[in-house]
């Protein structure tokens, strides 16, 4: 994309950049011849202030005007090589991201060319022999501090809206292939809100009853109306025994793991206002090769 | 006929008073957000988390603190050089009160979360009004006086000082410009990269005018005066103020280096600010030579002692600056606490210590006097201050060369071999001494204030007669 909305601008940029070093230039040059007097003694320049404030008219330091000029030098030399007098590209063609040449992709290429090769030799490798593999999960780990830490936590057991990788419970599937496809392709959580649905009350009894599937104290009174409710509007996706549904990623709701929390309020909360979640997808990112070891790595987290 | 017209000095005092409240405000906001890197449990309510204090601090410390030692000295040179009283006193009275209001409205709704999210610029866009007005009432309060001089010439100082107010209303004015959405809320004039441009264009040249100009003002009439001896070269000063002036406008691209910004923008902001060295060392070789021939009052004088030491720090900040704006210097100090260091060697070392100077020759002729109550407090205040100064920018420096290292190692297989938090932890010991310096500038300012409530109570508020400009020129 042009960098201006007109050729006009560029010139604009062009004249101001070297007006602004020709001006510094010019007030250095008619400057440098200094003129001590005669005894050597530094001359005053004439004007009193406020009763004592005065000036000697010393000429410029010598070593001070070499630095000017060689750092006035440099910028025009630089501009010729560079890109930096308006748009123009300098005789370098030298670019930080755009086009082949590109310092960007040049490094990009050479990462390639040096890296490729390392992880390029487990990519065909069945996902259970690299998840065995100590050098190959080093490498995973790696990754997965960079990666994944940050919302997973570095020791992989997640946090509160974060999954723990760490223990055998999956939202979407543990099998090696399956967290291939959930990295690459990253996921969508949506739990619909049901609180226009089935009302406070009936957030409150949904989950009693829920509560209720995981062993946990609940009212029973609420916990029997809520599993009318529930056969109404939950069912569909978490399943009439309330054990989820990976192909869609609906968690099961009668074991001991909550992604958001289990208190009452909690659950009352995402029945009411329903939640969010996505896995940003690392396909384009990382690429094959390096999501290959990293799902490996995961794998191996749930299965020493 | 010795005119009987005294100076303006309430407004200077007014000023140089709230100089040191504010100071030691500022300040003291800086140590709790330094406490709260080392503890972070110190972040105990959202009005008072690290990224809402943050800008109260920087705020303060600029604009509270800087601001009022600039409106001080700057209405105090002007007068006494210009031999001749303020123009439009009552403006000038205004201006205090409506900054004092501005320092007060940004304290309440910078911890209230109520920010434009622009760096140095957060306060939302009433208050940005108010900031116009009053600063274009200081234009004409300075100039209208400049104009009504006794002197034929105009002193250096003030060419300093009228440029960092001229071009200070431009910047604020063209960066503030947004579209308000209420009374609390409002985006941006600007999108993209081109907000970022114009952004760090205002924000290298508050650094530029507001922190270097106007400082470079303040020297130039505290050094000769305190030291009392002529300023070491009238064409070095015409040399360096007109190549600062026409350099820093073009310095702001280097604070996005890497990133949307075209690359010709990016190599302009580099080499502007490398031309920018000759330049401002202009200004220290100006300011540390004008004692040559005076050395010796650097032994018993604590207030040269803090002159010539905001000079050197002058030089060394003016000489990092455009090594770290060098592309590849910048590839490892970008981001890192190298620049927090960079910026309060900058901040603490030139604009503080210049400005603690200034007050303290500036203060006791507020009341008729020519000394402070104790020059031992300030001798005892310039060592304590020199100390936190440099515990603070030798642990950033430290800090953030090994973070740039840490974040840029790789593994034989080309993975990072830091992950972000170790460098997070890496970094601790140096926040604990970072803080420690903090909280030695910060005592610095409390002696500051202790000298001076004993050097004002039970004083008359004076005003001096103004000077006759001297007839005779050489």
């Amino acid at each position: 994309m042009a960098d201006f909305v007109s050729g006009f601008w560029n010139m604009w940029v062009m004249v101001l950049v070297a007006l602004s070093i020709l001006f510094c230039a010019i007030v250095l040059l008619t400057n440098m011849k200094g003129e001590k007097s005669e005894t050597g003694e530094a001359q005053l320049h004439g004007h009193v202030w406020d009763e004592t404030l005065c000036e000697y008219n010393n000429p410029l330091p010598r070593w001070w005007m070499y630095l000017f000029w060689i750092t006035l030098i440099f910028a025009v030399v630089y501009m010729v090589v560079f890109p930096g007098f308006g748009n123009t590209k300098g005789i370098f063609g030298w670019s930080s991201a755009h086009g082949e040449n590109s310092q960007y992709a040049r490094e990009m290429k050479a990462a390639e060319e040096r890296y490729g090769p390392i992880f390029a030799k487990y990519q065909n490798q069945d996902l259970q022999a690299v998840a065995a593999d100590p050098e190959a999960n080093a490498m995973g780990q790696r990754m997965f501090l960079t990666y994944c830490a940050q919302c997973h936590g570095s020791d992989a057991r997640g946090a509160k809206g974060f999954p723990n990788l760490t223990d055998s419970d999956w939202l979407y599937g543990g099998a090696p292939d399956t967290i291939k496809t959930t990295i690459m392709g990253g996921r969508q959580g949506m739990m619909p809100p049901f609180g226009p649905v089935v009302g406070a009350e009936g957030a409150k009894d949904l989950a009693n009853y829920v509560r209720s599937l995981s062993g946990l104290a609940n009212d029973a009174a609420r916990a029997q109306k809520g599993a009318d409710l529930f056969a109404q509007n939950c069912a569909a996706c978490h399943g009439a025994d309330a054990t989820g549904n990976q192909a869609i990623g609906a968690p099961n709701l009668a074991d001991k793991t909550w992604l958001y929390g289990s208190s009452e309020a909690t659950i009352v909360e995402t029945v009411t206002k329903g939640r969010q979640n996505r896995m940003p997808a690392f396909a384009e990112f990382l690429g094959d090769a390096k999501v290959h070891l990293l799902a490996a790595y995961v794998y191996s987290l749930s299965n020493k | 006929m010795q005119s009987q017209a005294t100076y303006n000095y309430k407004v200077v005092r007014q000023f140089a008073i709230m100089t040191v409240v504010w100071g030691i405000v500022g300040m003291l906001v800086g140590v709790i957000v330094a406490a709260q890197l080392v503890w972070p449990e110190l972040n105990f309510a959202e009005w008072f988390h690290f990224g809402r204090l943050r800008p109260l601090h920087t705020n303060a410390v600029i604009f509270a603190f800087g601001g009022c030692a600039l409106f001080a000295t700057s209405y105090y040179v002007v007068q006494r050089t210009c031999h001749t009283t303020l123009f439009a006193p009552g403006l000038a009275q205004f201006t205090f009160w409506g900054w004092q209001l501005i320092i007060v409205l940004a304290a309440i709704t910078l911890p209230l979360g109520i920010t434009s999210g622009k760096e140095y610029a957060e306060l939302e866009w009433p208050i940005d009004i108010l900031i116009a007005v009053v600063w274009v009432s200081y234009a004409l309060v300075f100039f209208g006086t400049v104009a009504k001089r006794k002197t034929s010439h105009i002193y250096v100082a003030n060419w300093f000082f009228g440029a960092f107010i001229l071009t200070v209303a431009l910047l604020h004015i063209v960066n503030s410009a947004a579209i308000p959405v209420s009374l609390t809320k409002s985006y941006s004039a600007y999108a993209g990269v081109q907000d970022a441009m114009i952004q760090w264009w205002y924000g290298h040249n508050a650094v530029g005018f507001f922190l270097t100009a106007g400082f470079l003002g303040m020297m130039y009439y505290f050094v000769p005066k305190q030291a009392d001896r002529p300023v070491y070269s009238y064409r070095l000063s015409v040399v360096h103020f007109w190549a600062l002036i026409f350099t820093y406008m073009w310095a702001g691209p280097h604070h996005l280096h890497y990133t949307a910004l075209p690359d010709w923008t990016q190599s302009v902001g580099m080499l502007f600010s490398l031309i920018l060295l000759a330049p401002s060392w202009g200004g220290m070789i100006n300011g540390i030579m004008t004692l040559s021939g005076a050395w010796h009052k650097l032994r018993t004088d604590p207030i040269l002692k803090f002159l010539i030491t905001s000079l050197s720090f002058y030089g060394m900040s003016t000489f990092e600056g455009p090594m770290m704006s060098v592309k590849t210097v910048n590839a490892l100090s970008h981001y890192t606490d190298w620049t927090v260091g960079h910026v309060h060697s900058g901040a603490l070392g030139w604009v503080a210590m210049v400005s603690i100077g200034s007050i303290y020759y500036l203060l006791p002729r507020m009341y008729g006097k020519t000394e402070m109550y104790s020059t031992k407090l300030i001798t005892t205040h310039f060592w304590v201050a020199t100390i936190g100064v440099v515990l603070y920018i030798a642990s950033m420096w430290i800090a953030g060369v090994m973070q740039g290292l840490m974040w840029r190692a790789t593994n034989p297989d080309g993975t990072l071999t830091y992950s972000f938090v170790e460098s997070v932890k890496a970094s601790y010991p140096f926040w604990s001494i970072r803080l420690l310096g903090g909280v030695l500038f910060l005592g610095g300012m409390l002696i500051m204030f202790y000298n001076m409530v004993k050097t004002i109570s039970g004083q008359k508020a004076y005003d001096a007669p103004v000077v006759a400009p001297a007839a005779a020129h050489a």
